[in-house]
Order: C-alpha cells, then structure tokens, then sequence
C-alpha cells in the first residue's frame, strides 16, 4: 500500500556489519512487518527489527516518533488504547505475542515494564515488591520474604529500605521509587525488561544509579530502554534503534551508530540538528 | 474610587460577607435551639401568689414562670378580658400550673399587674407523675396502706426513702413485663407459627408435636411464675401513698408508684439543681417517652435513627460502587452511559416523598407481600415483611442516597491515575485485579465522600420515613435480645418524625415546644457524630492513599 522500503535489520545483518567483532547474541524478541494505527493515523510503519538477549537495546529519536508506541506493543499495553489497530508480527523467543492464544496477563509477567514517572502504588514497600507475587497467588510468608529481599537487592536498593520496608513507598525519593518500580518489576523474574524513559523525572545522581543499574541488570535479563538522551543511550545501550516518524530509520551497534551513522538523518539527530 | 472597584477589593469583601452570613446563621440556628432544648431540663424555681382573676376575684396560684411577653391591651380586651387598665402594652407571663388532673391544663396566662404577693417558699414540692404531668404542692401526709407514716414537712424524709424504695420496684416491675414476659410472649408467638407451619405443610409429626407442646408448657409455666411474682411487686409497690395540699386548698393523694421523681426546687443549691439538670438531660437521652412522648426520653428514636442510617450505609455504599465501578470501568463510554449519568444525576433530585411512596409500592406491598407468601405463610394473614419496617426504610433511603455514592465513587475512579493502572497491569494483573488491589483502594477517600453526603441527606429524611416503617411509639427496638436478635421487619422510632410528631400532633403542645427543640438540637448532634465518625474514617484513608496527586 505504500512504497516504503522496508528498513529490515536482523540479527544477521547486525552480524554483518560489524565485521570482525563476534557473531551477535541470539535474537530474544523479533518484530516481523509491524504497522500500528490509532485510529486513521498511522503511528509505526513496517518496522523490522531483532533484539538481542541480555543486551541493552536503545530506542532513540524525537518525540512522537514511535518509540515509546513500539515499546508498548512489546507487552501489549497497547491493547489497553482504544482504537489501537496493529498488523504484523511481534515474536518472543519465536512465539507470536499477537496470537489470539497468548494470554496477556502471562505475557506480561514475561516482560516487565517501567514508566517514565514513577508509579509506586500507595502501599507499604515491601507489599509494592510482593504485588505481581501476590498476584500469582503467592502466599507462603518466607518465599515472599525471600523473593522481596533478593529484588530489592537487585535493585540496588535493599541497604537503603531494609529498615522501612513496611513504610509507605511515596515516602520515598523520585529516585527510589523508580529503583522500587524497577525491583516490582524484576521481583516476577521477566525475561524482558522496558524501560520507557526511566530517569527522564529523575535528578542526575538518581540517573546515574538507574543507569548502573541497567548495566548491571542486563546480565539476567533483555532491556529496552526509550530514552531522549543521547548520553545516556550511548552510555548505557548495546544496540541503539533510532526511530523518526514511525519508522526505523537506523539499527545498529551503539558504537557504530554514534561514531558512524549509515543514515544522513541518524548523524543529524544525535549531532544535535534537529529533534 | 474606580481603581478601588478593579482591584478587586469589593469583590473580597462581598465574598467575605458572605461567609459571614451563613456562619452566623449557621451558628444561629444552633443556638436557638441549644439555649431552647437544653434550657428545658433546669429545674425552674416554683412561684406562689395571688390573682386576681378576670372577675375580680382572688385565687392562689402556684406555677413556674415560663416565659413573658408584651401584648397590645386591644388584644386582651378583644378576648373579653375588660378590665384592663389604661395602658397600651400589657405585660404578661406564661406559667406552668401543672395539675392537669384538676385543672384541665397545665399553663395559663397571668397579667403582670395582677399579680400579687408573690413568694418563692422552700417547702412547695414540685411532682413528676407518670400521668398527669407534673403536680405542684405542700407536702400534706405519708400514708402506708390507710395508716399516716408522717405529716407535714417531717413526711419529707421519709417520703424520699420510700420514694426511692418504689422506684426501685418499678424498674424490677419493668424488667419484667418488658424482657421476660416479652421473650415468653415472643417465644409463644415462635412456637404458634411452627406448630401453623407443620399444619400448612400437611406434616403430621406427633414426635415435633409434642416437642412444640412441651416447649408451649414450659413457657406457660415460667409465665404463671412471673405472673405471681408480678403480683407480690404490684401489690408492695401500691403500699405507700402521699398526699398534697394543692394552691386552692384540696388535697392530691398520689400512690408513690406513679411518681416519677419529687425536689423542691426553691430549696435547691446550685450543685443540686445541676446535678438534677443532668439527671434529666440524661433521663431524656436514655430513656423511653412517656405521656405520649411528651415527658421522658427519646432513646428509641436516636436509636432508630442511627440504626436506620447504618442499614441504610450497608445497602447503599456496595449497590453505588459496583454500579459506578461498571459506569466507568466497563461499560463502552457512548449515548447509553451518558444517559445513564444523567439519569442518575436526575434521581438524585426527584422529592423524596416519591421515594417513600415506590417504597411503599414496590418494596412494602410487593416485595414484602411476596416474600410473606413464599417464606411466612403460616403467619397470613398478619403480614410480617409486607408491612413499614426498618428494612423497607433503609432501602428506600439507600436508593434515595444511590445516585450520590454513584457520582462520588466514579469521581474518585476518573482520579486514579494512568500510570498506576498500567504499572499494575504491567505486573501482569488483570483489569479485575488492578481495580481490587490498587483502584479501589486509592478511590475509597472519594467513596467515603459520596457515603458522608449521602448518611447527611438520609438522616435528616422524614417524608419517606413516614410511609415504609417509622412510627410515632415503637414497642421494641429493632435490635433485641430476643431471636434472631436484628428484627428487620419491625417499626422504629425516627428523630426527625419524633420532632414532627411531638411538635404538631402532641396534645400539649406548650408542654412540648421545648421538647422539640431538644430533639432536634439531638437530631442535629446524631448527625453531626455520623458525618464526623464518616469524614475520620476518610481522612485515614486519604493519609494512607495519599497518591500520585500531583
């Protein structure tokens, strides 16, 4: 319907223009042919893309771009939009999340994500970390213990709360209540992490524990991050995405995209000329 | 001038005045009816003196003054009265007499010129009866049986403690015929109905038969037990009587079972009249009425109420959240949901008399009348849920206060934000679940606000009242210590219909007025301890899911 080259990267293609370095890691998630409407207008056009595991990937580009759109088909928040209409294929470890047999809710528990603001609920702690537990009809007090503790741990902010876990979490600073929405959602063990903007609300020194954060959480699990700052992609991502207009205009190593862009529009954005 | 008028100072001060206004009347209104309603139980100090009547000729009267006002002597003269002198403004006083037993009534007017040596002495004894209404006098003679015990003011001592003696027989009089034989005659009633039951279902069952029988015997036993010791309290209670001599001269004898309580009011030391200022305000807030609601208390109708108002919370706080929780969570947002909205809203302003009378209609006559077809055949044709009760009451009120729990609770819904939702969906919860566990919860302060506005608007309810289960004396409380202790098929008392009722069906309407007062300044407290006990409850909710607001 429309003559668009489909901007295809594979985990193969990756593979191939980084000649000499090791053969990338096997694809976690894999987006076939993905376009999305609200409504009339078209929000992502023939997307293609392979997320590696236990990588860091970073969406880059301007606002209202897609980026964050893509994010959210990857656990169908989506679904929750109304007039949301999606075609193509969305694959994790080869199964199709779009299929009418996936049941989302299990989905979500796959892949966790985390909000650009935090959202801690106004419970205790320790009951913010238990929530997707509880919600899996945990109930014995020393697995809940256990599991809370090693999240928080995790989280890199067990030695902070230790003492308070049964406060409330909005008493906590904008950035540990986003260390506390990220160990909520790593206490379920996804195997995807999103991160949609996570320390856009954050002062620097919480921005930089989130990001130690991220390099450190990658060894377990595959994170996504969308992010504005070009910094902190390059600081914290293994591959960078960059998207403009709904479409992937660039998807490469990091190194590579910020040292030498394929695309004239990728150099354009992250030298700062437009976006 | 004109930059005075911009600056927007004038529109301050008139919103400021405003304010002012309506506190005041606020405050007003309060205490109108505190000074009004709690001034009636001090005990007033007892007047003796003479009047010249009408004709010209003297009586003694004795009486407190009430109240004084000035009329216009054109006034009086039109009533027949033509001996008024030249005046203008004739003063006058409202007094007390009491003695209805010999007078007819219990206040009359005097003119203050026409009184005369007026004296306040220490002896004159002031009389609560239990019928009657108060009698005042000089303390005459003590009698036991036909035999004199004392007279004169040395009968006073005595007089006191057997006064006490027959209070004391009263209460175990009361006990009694109220508890005991009221559960006998309950369990009485029990046992007809079962053995109505077994004959309507063509069961013949000599084994449950006998049982009933046996149980009926028992009953009767314990009844005839009752009955004679009720007899020996009668008869020790009748033993003693006094006798006063009245301001005319004749002399009352009154059995010491009919008295209330007796003080003399001019003898009193301060501490004593606050302590009996207290005895009464107490008496009028635990205590049954008595004379037709006139004298005594008004517990069962602050009972009623507030039991009538927690029914009524029960009912409609889950009724308004669930349909609200459907109105904005799950029913698709288009013409039908925002008819719907309007239509609630619009029910929230139809008078509530229409209420009372769909109540009366649907849940009394319908409902009532089917369940008693289904579930209490053996009692028809006295209906026992097809008739006013407190049930039907709180009903029609929960669906009277609906509509307010309903905007309320989806206001509090719409508040809930996004990014909470989604954080607990991206958990992997389901849209049940994140209302149950995350939702709800952070709504509850709003909840309680559509709850706190709606026990405001039903506690103060009357109209409805009066056609689905309020009625002017209720023999027992809805809640009792008789099986199945809630009585939700019986009558009740009402505040707000007790003021109605004491107010303009009272048949003696001077002797009430203040009572009136009193009850609505209860009326008012009743409310006030709901809605703040209401608003305590939301402030703790509010402290603990003070959310993302911001």
């Amino acid at each position: 319907m429309n003559a668009t080259p489909t901007h295809g990267f594979s985990m193969e293609a990756l593979g191939r223009n980084a000649p000499g370095e090791a053969a990338a890691p096997p694809a976690c998630l894999e987006v076939k042919n993905l376009n999305l409407y609200y409504g009339d207008t078209q929000a992502l056009e023939n997307i293609e893309l392979a997320i590696p595991r236990r990588q860091v990937t970073a969406f880059i580009g301007p606002s209202g771009c897609g980026k964050s759109t893509l994010l959210r088909c990857f656990n169908r928040m989506n679904d929750l939009v109304d007039g949301v209409r999606l075609q193509g294929r969305i694959l994790i470890d080869g199964e199709d999340i779009y299929h009418p047999d996936v049941n989302v809710v299990d989905l979500r528990r796959r892949v966790g994500m985390v909000f650009q603001k935090p959202n801690p609920f106004p419970k205790t702690i320790y009951e913010n970390v238990a929530y997707g537990l509880r919600l899996q009809g945990i109930k014995k007090r020393h697995i809940l213990d256990e599991t809370v503790e090693k999240a928080l741990r995790r989280a890199a902010l067990w030695d902070e709360v230790k003492d308070r876990l049964h406060e409330n979490a909005l008493g906590m600073s904008g950035g540990q209540q986003q260390r506390l929405v990220i160990a909520r959602a790593i206490a379920v063990e996804p195997e995807v992490l999103l991160l949609d903007e996570p320390a856009s609300a954050l002062d620097p020194i919480s921005t930089l524990k989130i990001e130690e954060l991220i390099f450190e959480l990658k060894e377990r699990y595959t994170i996504i991050i969308v992010t504005h700052n070009m910094q902190q992609a390059a600081r914290v991502s293994d591959y960078t995405a960059f998207l403009f207009m709904g479409r992937l205009i660039e998807y490469d190593k990091t190194n590579t995209i910020f040292t030498n862009p394929a695309q004239k529009q990728t150099e354009d954005y992250i030298t700062g000329r437009y976006g | 001038m004109k930059s005075w008028f911009k600056s927007g100072t004038p529109w301050i001060w008139l919103n400021a005045c405003a304010v002012s206004v309506s506190i005041l009347m606020v405050i007003g209104l309060l205490a109108l009816i505190a000074v009004r309603g709690l001034g009636h139980f001090w005990p007033a100090d007892l007047a003796e003196f003479d009047y010249m009547e009408r004709d010209g000729s003297l009586s003694r009267l004795v009486g407190e003054f009430h109240e004084t006002e000035e009329v216009p002597a054109e006034q009086l003269r039109a009533s027949g009265d033509l001996n008024i002198g030249g005046e203008a403004w004739i003063t006058r006083h409202l007094i007390k007499t009491g003695n209805r037993d010999l007078s007819g009534m219990d206040f009359r007017w005097v003119i203050d010129s026409r009184v005369s040596s007026l004296t306040y002495p220490r002896t004159l004894v002031a009389v609560e009866r239990r019928e009657w209404g108060n009698l005042y006098g000089y303390l005459h003679s003590l009698r036991e049986g036909s035999r004199t015990v004392a007279e004169g003011e040395a009968a006073w001592k005595p007089f006191m403690e057997r006064l006490a003696r027959a209070e004391d027989l009263h209460a175990r009089i009361r006990a009694i015929e109220k508890d005991e034989i009221g559960s006998i005659n309950s369990g009485m009633e029990r046992l007809r109905l079962a053995k109505r039951k077994l004959e309507l279902e063509g069961i013949d069952d000599p084994a449950r038969l006998a049982a009933i029988a046996a149980e009926e015997t028992r009953l009767k036993q314990r009844y005839a037990g009752l009955q004679d010791e009720l007899l020996k309290l009668y008869e020790a209670i009748q033993r003693d009587s006094v006798s006063f001599t009245v301001a005319d001269g004749t002399q009352v004898r009154v059995p010491l079972a009919k008295i209330v309580r007796a003080f003399r009011p001019n003898a009193m030391s301060l501490p004593d009249k606050a302590g009996h200022y207290f005895a009464k305000l107490w008496e009028f807030v635990s205590d049954e009425p008595r004379e037709a609601n006139t004298e005594g208390g008004i517990f069962p109708a602050i009972f009623g109420t507030i039991m009538m108002v927690m029914l009524m919370s029960v009912f409609v706080t889950p009724f308004g959240v669930v349909a609200a929780i459907y109105l904005r969570e799950y029913a698709r947002q288009g013409l039908l949901t925002r008819t719907i909205r309007i239509a609630v809203n619009n029910l929230a302003g139809v008078p509530s008399i229409v209420y009372g009378i769909f109540g009366l209609g649907f849940f009394v006559y319908f409902l009532g009348g089917n369940i008693d077809q289904l579930f209490f055949p053996e009692a028809l044709p006295a209906p026992t849920m097809g008739t006013p009760g407190i049930l039907w009451a709180s009903l029609t009120l929960a669906l009277l206060t609906v509509p307010v729990v309903i905007v309320a609770t989806e206001e509090g819904l719409s508040r809930v934000p996004r990014a909470v939702r989604e954080g607990s969906l991206a958990l992997g919860a389901t849209k049940a679940e994140t209302l149950w566990r995350t939702v709800l919860p952070m709504a509850s302060p709003a909840i309680m606000t559509g709850l706190i506005l709606a026990i405001a608007r039903a506690a103060g309810e009357v109209a409805p009242l009066m056609l689905v289960g309020v009625v002017k004396l209720a023999p027992a409380l809805p809640l009792d210590g008789d099986f199945p202790y809630l009585h939700l098929d019986r009558k009740f008392m009402h505040l707000g219909f007790h003021i109605y009722d004491v107010g303009f069906q009272s048949p003696n309407v001077e002797a009430a007025r203040p009572l009136v007062y009193a009850t609505a300044l209860l009326l008012v407290l009743v409310i006030v301890v709901l809605n703040l006990t209401a608003i305590a409850i939301r402030n703790r909710l509010r402290e603990k899911y003070k959310s993302l607001e911001h």
